[in-house]
């Protein structure tokens, strides 16, 4: 190397590997920008506006009017508080059983390697058809539901299960948990694995009951798992759309309309592009809240021993 | 060191930058084009027969290639909506309903054709289904698929029950299906398609009709909510509660009505023509084949009114932003063309009038098993039927109907308050 060298030769080894790392992040970087950030601004412009469907080019802004005009229409906060009742009771369903499942599988009972397995064919299922299949098993006049209490005896004749608001969500409910739960299963079973033999053993030898040992030193130590598997369902559940479009449509009497369903609903049946855009925007905003309290409430920096 | 990958990695950014702007639509070349087409599958011909239909529109047009994309009628007016946002368009002809041509044309979603229906064609079209695909003078489409809500019965189970002839008036109809309940010979006598979809507004319209009311008044305001509209919803919610209507009917669309009507578990049905070869001809698909037999729709006693069921007509009309316009148009007016349609008539009976009469009709009942039977029904019934308003909000306004309907036959509301309410909502879409 010459004394007289180009003035990037003045550059130490870490701002070259710097310089060199943010070439090769430029394509990722600009991936992301083209496919999430240019339509999320897009939304955020168009929420302002009054833009139809027809004609998706930002038009006729009124300001705050859409999201304004949100906050007195009741059938939004019917939908959010049926988004929250729908989150609620699914992830938490979800999570209750999916430790009792994850523990189940890492006691090894006999057969555990094939419960692991066959719990993965319903995450596996894509949601439209097991939307699909819900909506056969519940059919009232041949569904597999009506037939399967038929035979236990548990009814005398075949019931409507989708005819009822409240019933139906609790049944589209069932049908999500029997979707996702694998999902929670896989994280807390991985996260099981992880946990020490050694330190649960040495508890039982201290004299700590089963039920101690289960909520001081497992749940402590699966906090950061449930946590992730809490955020991911929740925002998903959130979200929740198309197993509805499936299952209901939204019936009976809008009983099964979620946010995210009622937004589909503002911008692709009637057109309203804008007021669509803001009920999108809002909906990002109710769970980016939610993720951050979860963090706030859950996430502990690890404890070292 | 690795600054002698810079090179590469400013290909691959160039590379990649390349590939976004080639994603970009090209203009139509000449020689072979595509009509992309957007139809759905519930109603007309099957998938099968629209393929040999374009194997036929080949033989002629060798140089344009026809791709089908069938959904379901629920999803098709939002699959429309959402594929127009583009430029060029995913679709250049579409299927659109009755209902949807006053959006759509307001939009600029669809070719105007006026100028291309020649006055043979005009003439020979029923004129009833040029009101389907014309807005305001303006035609956007050739009409394709003329079709009411029918009343379907089970011969065979009122026979059992010692009725010879189906019920004339929804009261009877009662009557009948008390006898037929009580010799246990169906749980429920009859099928509605009551769902929160379009179908429960095509039931709702045949009742509502049928008391001697309508949607909207003279002047376009909303008239459902008047003492006529009410009874006919008071009149469903009743059915249920005396186990005439299967309750299920409440989470029901059309294919639903059919699979339990086409397994004997009702003995009454209201349904598209569709059903009929389906439920009584075709043995894949029916445990009541030979059995199905047409009534003319009943109404309510002491309306005043023979008969009135629902219009559900539609039309196929090329994009307005279509690069293949003209190619498209072609394939359209094959597609909907006299002997195309006498010739599919099994599933859909032909919009040309001309069909009807004198020895064209003999040739018609006899084109195939079914029509012997439809055609008869179609003449019956067809005159009976009730457009809905052609109104650039009919989305949403038939959602609120539907909620409406929907609250009172769930007793979430009474149906004097819940069509009062939806009344108010297309009050305030009309001064939008």
């Amino acid at each position: 190397m010459t004394q007289a060298s180009i003035p990037r030769k003045t550059l130490n080894l870490r701002q070259q590997e710097m310089r060199d790392g943010m070439w090769m992040l430029l394509p990722g970087i600009l991936i992301i920008f083209i496919i999430t950030l240019i339509p999320v601004l897009y939304t955020f412009v168009l929420s302002f506006t009054n833009t139809p469907l027809s004609n998706p080019r930002p038009q006729d802004f009124v300001g705050l009017a859409n999201y304004l005009a949100f906050l007195k229409s009741q059938q939004f906060w019917q939908a959010i508080w049926r988004t929250f009742y729908f989150t609620v009771v699914s992830v938490g369903a979800e999570l209750v059983l999916g430790l009792a499942i994850a523990s189940l599988i890492h006691s090894r009972p006999p057969g555990w390697k094939f419960l692991r397995t066959s719990l993965i064919i319903p995450w596996a299922v894509p949601t439209i058809v097991n939307g699909a299949l819900w909506r056969w098993i519940y059919n009232a006049d041949y569904g597999a539901l009506n037939g399967l209490l038929m035979s236990l005896g548990l009814i005398t004749k075949y019931r409507a299960w989708l005819t009822e608001p409240a019933t139906a969500m609790n049944l589209v409910i069932i049908a999500d948990i029997w979707h996702s739960l694998p999902f929670v299963v896989l994280i807390l079973q991985a996260a099981l694995a992880t946990i020490p033999v050694e330190m649960e053993a040495a508890a039982a030898v201290d004299g700590a009951t089963a039920w101690q040992r289960f909520w001081l030193i497992r749940i402590p130590l699966l906090q950061p798992a449930i946590l992730v598997a809490l955020i991911i369902r929740t925002v998903e559940a959130f979200r929740v759309f198309d197993i509805i479009y499936v299952i209901t449509q939204g019936g009976p009497a809008f009983g099964t309309v979620t946010i995210s369903y009622l937004t589909y609903l503002e911008s692709f049946s009637y057109g309203h592009l804008g007021s669509g855009s803001a009920m999108s925007f809002l909906i990002s905003l109710f769970t980016l809240a939610m993720a951050l309290i979860y963090i706030r409430l859950f996430y502990r920096p690890e404890v070292r021993a | 060191m690795l600054s002698k990958f810079r090179p590469v990695m400013v290909l691959l950014l160039a590379a990649l930058l390349l590939s976004l702007v080639g994603c970009a639509p090209k203009a139509a070349a000449d020689g072979p084009k595509t009509v992309k087409v957007l139809t759905m599958q519930q109603a007309g011909p099957t998938p099968e027969e629209m393929n040999e239909i374009v194997a036929k529109f080949n033989e002629a047009n060798p140089n344009i290639k026809v791709e089908i994309e069938y959904v379901s009628y629920d999803a098709l007016h939002d699959k429309i909506a959402t594929a127009m946002a583009t430029n060029p368009p995913s679709y250049d002809v579409v299927l659109v309903d009755d209902i949807w041509y006053a959006e759509f044309a307001k939009a600029g979603y669809l070719w105007d054709v006026t100028a291309k229906i020649d006055a043979q064609t005009k003439e020979k079209v029923f004129a009833a289904a040029w009101d389907i695909t014309t807005v305001n003078g303006t035609t956007y489409g050739m009409p394709w698929l003329l079709d009411a809500k029918y009343f379907f019965y089970n011969e065979k189970i009122l026979a059992e029950a010692g009725f010879s002839a189906p019920p004339k008036t929804w009261e009877e109809l009662v009557e009948q299906s008390k006898v037929i309940k009580e010799k246990g010979l169906v749980e429920y006598p009859i099928a509605w398609s009551w769902g929160q979809a379009e179908a429960v507004i095509c039931d709702y319209v045949a009742l509502l009709f049928g008391n001697g009311g309508s949607l909207v008044d003279a002047e376009g305001k909303p008239a459902f909510n008047n003492e006529k509209g009410v009874q006919a919803l008071a009149w469903m919610l009743q059915t249920i509660e005396d186990g005439i209507s299967n309750p299920a009917s409440v989470s029901y669309v059309e294919e639903d009505v059919r699979n339990v009507f086409s397994q004997g578990k009702a003995a009454f049905a209201v349904n598209w023509l569709y059903m009929y070869e389906l439920a009584n001809l075709n043995a894949d698909e029916s445990q009541i084949t030979g059995q199905v037999k047409f009534g003319l729709m009943p109404a309510f006693a002491g309306s005043g009114v023979e008969s009135a069921t629902i219009n559900g007509s539609m039309g196929f009309s090329v994009v307005d932003k279509s690069p293949n316009r003209e190619a498209a148009w072609e394939y359209v007016k094959f597609l909907t063309s006299e002997s195309i349609q006498k010739e599919y008539s099994a599933h859909l009976l032909p919009v040309w009038s001309g069909n009807y009469e004198g020895e064209a009709l003999d040739s018609l009942t006899k084109l195939n098993e079914a029509t012997p039977v439809t055609v008869p029904a179609f003449k019956a019934q067809f005159p009976f039927s009730h457009v809905r308003p052609k109104v650039p909000y009919y989305a949403e306004g038939s959602k609120a109907l539907q909620l409406a309907i929907q609250e009172a036959l769930t007793k979430l509301k009474t149906p004097q308050q819940a069509l009062d309410d939806a009344a108010a909502k297309w009050v305030e879409l009309q001064a939008k």
